[in-house]
């Protein structure tokens, strides 16, 4: 779906920005980092609630949890509630539409999946840390990881940006004085 | 010799046609006095420099009061704070006259922290003959001196001199992005992104804050703002401008923090032009009253609106500045001018409305007519004294020969500061490094 990877190069766009306004001189601009956090987040909730309408297309599940959309900029993303019962429909439907890109796609929400189709106790819901094997339009610089978070290495090749962009928080965009 | 004026030749059309211009030269603030008669402008390394007409003379009619360097001075420094290990930039944000009320001039510019207080004044008369000191300064070896005389003052070459008079610093934790002194001539107040604190001119150790919108908790902040001016008139009101796009006028006589107290203007948006980037495209760059205190115009993104201040639910009048952009919002975002803080302003009798754009262009609306134009303010594109020629965008489709077609527009090349002489038809706009003073033709 075009809005989906829209979404995520817009949200790997923000990321890469509010790296850099980091070392901009004159410190956080407060206005900027507010304006970037509200993109990030049309961004993501667009891209997960195209992502839920792909599902819905396809299966015939229950109705999909509501999107914690109601988040602050400084609020962790989460993924989506994991789903009361498997959807066995969901591979087929996700590598159908015959993109270019399809294959990082299929895999990217085989990825994503395999973490909804877990069942709701085996389910980590451990905040996953910063990705660490960050695109490399990143700094090389590691982010700092929260008491409790840990790293977690992803296979080169298989993951774009959009896929570790889900996983990671957006808490610290707006500087707490 | 004439190897010398060659090489100085080859350098300055070197350097002219390659736009050598450091970043320190980008004009980011400029303003005219309230007589028109100075105009300020400051830049990205601190700089204040201020232009004055000439008078006219009747010898040279064709010359009609043109601006020259009247001053120059070093307003701001960079500075460390050493307590957040930030870098604080000197960039002049603001410059805001103070009316004349005598002799010398005064002026407030701002940076991201500190606002300064400047008075610029003429020294066109020296006193002569001290008597311990001869002309060049130097002491004079007492035993030489028999004889006691009066110094006397006598005239000298014209010398415009800036001391700094007042400092107003450490009331902001957050950035600066506007001042506004306030018709009473005694006060002034300073926006931040969450507060904005009012001042008297002669005290500087104590300012009061009258709006704070921060959050308790720094993760729920939703809105800043933008900018604050205070009302032409009413030295009780003033109103300010959020990321939100919505404008809020004040009344300090009752409590502005409460909300509720204040009158508040927003257009409710549109559900069909939602994207990705309608918040940033409704934040709002600008607030200015028209000189009758009856309107208020806001710049955005795309448009500049007016407002009535009777009528809060949507504005009285919109003019699309740039709409041909909407389409491009993505890229825009991407190469960052989507962030870029348009200003806004009115000519002397509030009928015409003026803003940038980018590629150098600069946009005019009158508000009776309905008619709008295009200039650009390039030095390839006119030479001086001719006549700007209109210039138009080409939208889509064919394209005209004089037009200019969106994905040729260079963004780079942006008009985010402009004003307009308080009486006449005078404006400076600022592109970049340069500042271009139009007028209008003369019969």
């Amino acid at each position: 779906m075009e809005v989906n990877i829209e979404a995520r190069r817009i949200l790997a766009v923000s990321i890469s920005k509010l790296y850099a306004s980091r070392t901009q001189r004159g410190g956080l601009r407060l206005h900027r980092s507010l304006l970037l956090s509200l993109v990030m987040r049309s961004a993501r909730d667009i891209y997960h609630s195209s992502r839920e309408s792909e599902v819905l297309s396809g299966a015939q599940s229950a109705p999909e949890e509501p999107m914690d959309t109601s988040s602050s900029p400084g609020e962790q993303t989460r993924l989506p509630e994991p789903q009361p019962e498997p959807q066995p429909v969901l591979n087929s439907t996700e590598t159908a539409p015959g993109e270019p890109d399809n294959t990082e796609d299929g895999c990217d929400s085989e990825i994503i999946e395999d973490k909804e189709n877990l069942s709701p106790a085996k389910q980590s819901r451990k905040r996953r840390g910063k990705a660490s094997a960050a695109p490399d339009f990143l700094p090389s610089k590691r982010a700092r990881l929260e008491p409790g978070e840990e790293r977690y290495e992803v296979p080169l090749g298989s993951c774009r940006a959009g896929e570790s962009l889900t996983t990671l928080s957006l808490n610290r965009v707006i500087p707490a004085f | 010799m004439e190897e010398e004026s060659d090489t100085r030749k080859i350098n300055n059309s070197f350097l002219r046609d390659h736009n050598y211009a450091t970043e320190a030269d980008i004009i980011s603030t400029v303003e005219f006095n309230s007589s028109g008669e100075l105009l300020a402008t400051g830049d990205k390394g601190g700089r204040v420099v201020v232009f004055q007409r000439e008078q006219e003379s009747k010898s040279q009619p064709q010359r009609r009061g043109e601006y020259n360097v009247y001053s120059t001075f070093q307003s701001h420094e960079p500075e460390f704070d050493y307590l957040k290990s930030l870098e604080i930039e000197e960039k002049i944000n603001k410059i805001k006259w103070l009316p004349q009320q005598n002799a010398a001039y005064f002026l407030l510019s701002t940076n991201d922290k500190t606002v300064k207080l400047w008075k610029i004044s003429e020294r066109d008369k020296r006193p002569e003959g001290y008597n311990l000191k001869d002309e060049d300064g130097r002491i004079r070896d007492p035993s030489t001196i028999t004889t006691l005389r009066v110094p006397v003052l006598q005239p000298m070459d014209l010398m415009v001199e800036a001391t700094a008079r007042r400092v107003f610093s450490n009331a902001h934790t957050y950035h600066i992005n506007s001042i506004s002194v306030n018709s009473d001539l005694q006060t002034f107040i300073s926006t931040d992104d969450l507060r904005i604190n009012l001042w008297n001119l002669e005290i500087t150790d104590r300012s009061f804050n009258i709006v704070d919108i921060k959050p308790a908790n720094m993760e729920e902040l939703t809105e800043v703002i933008t900018s604050a001016e205070f009302h032409p008139q009413e030295c009780n009101t003033f109103a300010y401008s959020s990321s939100k796009g919505s404008i809020r006028l004040c009344d300090m006589r009752q409590n502005c923090k409460i909300h509720g107290t204040q009158n508040h203007f927003e257009e409710p948006e549109d559900p069909s032009t939602r994207s990705f980037f309608s918040e940033i495209i409704s934040s709002i760059s600008d607030v200015k009253f028209s000189h009758s205190g009856r309107y208020l115009m806001t710049r955005d993104y795309l448009t500049v609106k007016v407002w009535d201040l009777q009528m809060e639910n949507k504005p009285l009048e919109t003019y699309q500045v740039h709409d041909y952009l909407r389409g491009k919002l993505c890229s825009l975002y991407e190469n960052d001018c989507i962030f870029d803080k348009f200003e806004c302003v009115w000519n002397g009798s509030d009928s015409v409305i003026m803003t940038g754009s980018y590629n150098n262009f600069f946009r005019m609306f009158d508000r009776n007519t309905k008619r709008d134009v295009t200039l650009e303010a390039s030095r390839e594109n006119s030479k001086p004294r001719a006549i700007l020629k209109p210039r138009k965008v080409c939208v889509g489709g064919k394209r005209r020969k004089d037009e200019i077609s969106v994905d040729s527009l260079d963004f780079s090349k942006k008009i985010l500061h402009t004003t307009w002489h308080p009486h006449e038809n005078i404006i400076a706009v600022a592109a970049t490094n340069n500042l271009y003073i139009f007028q209008d033709k003369v019969n």
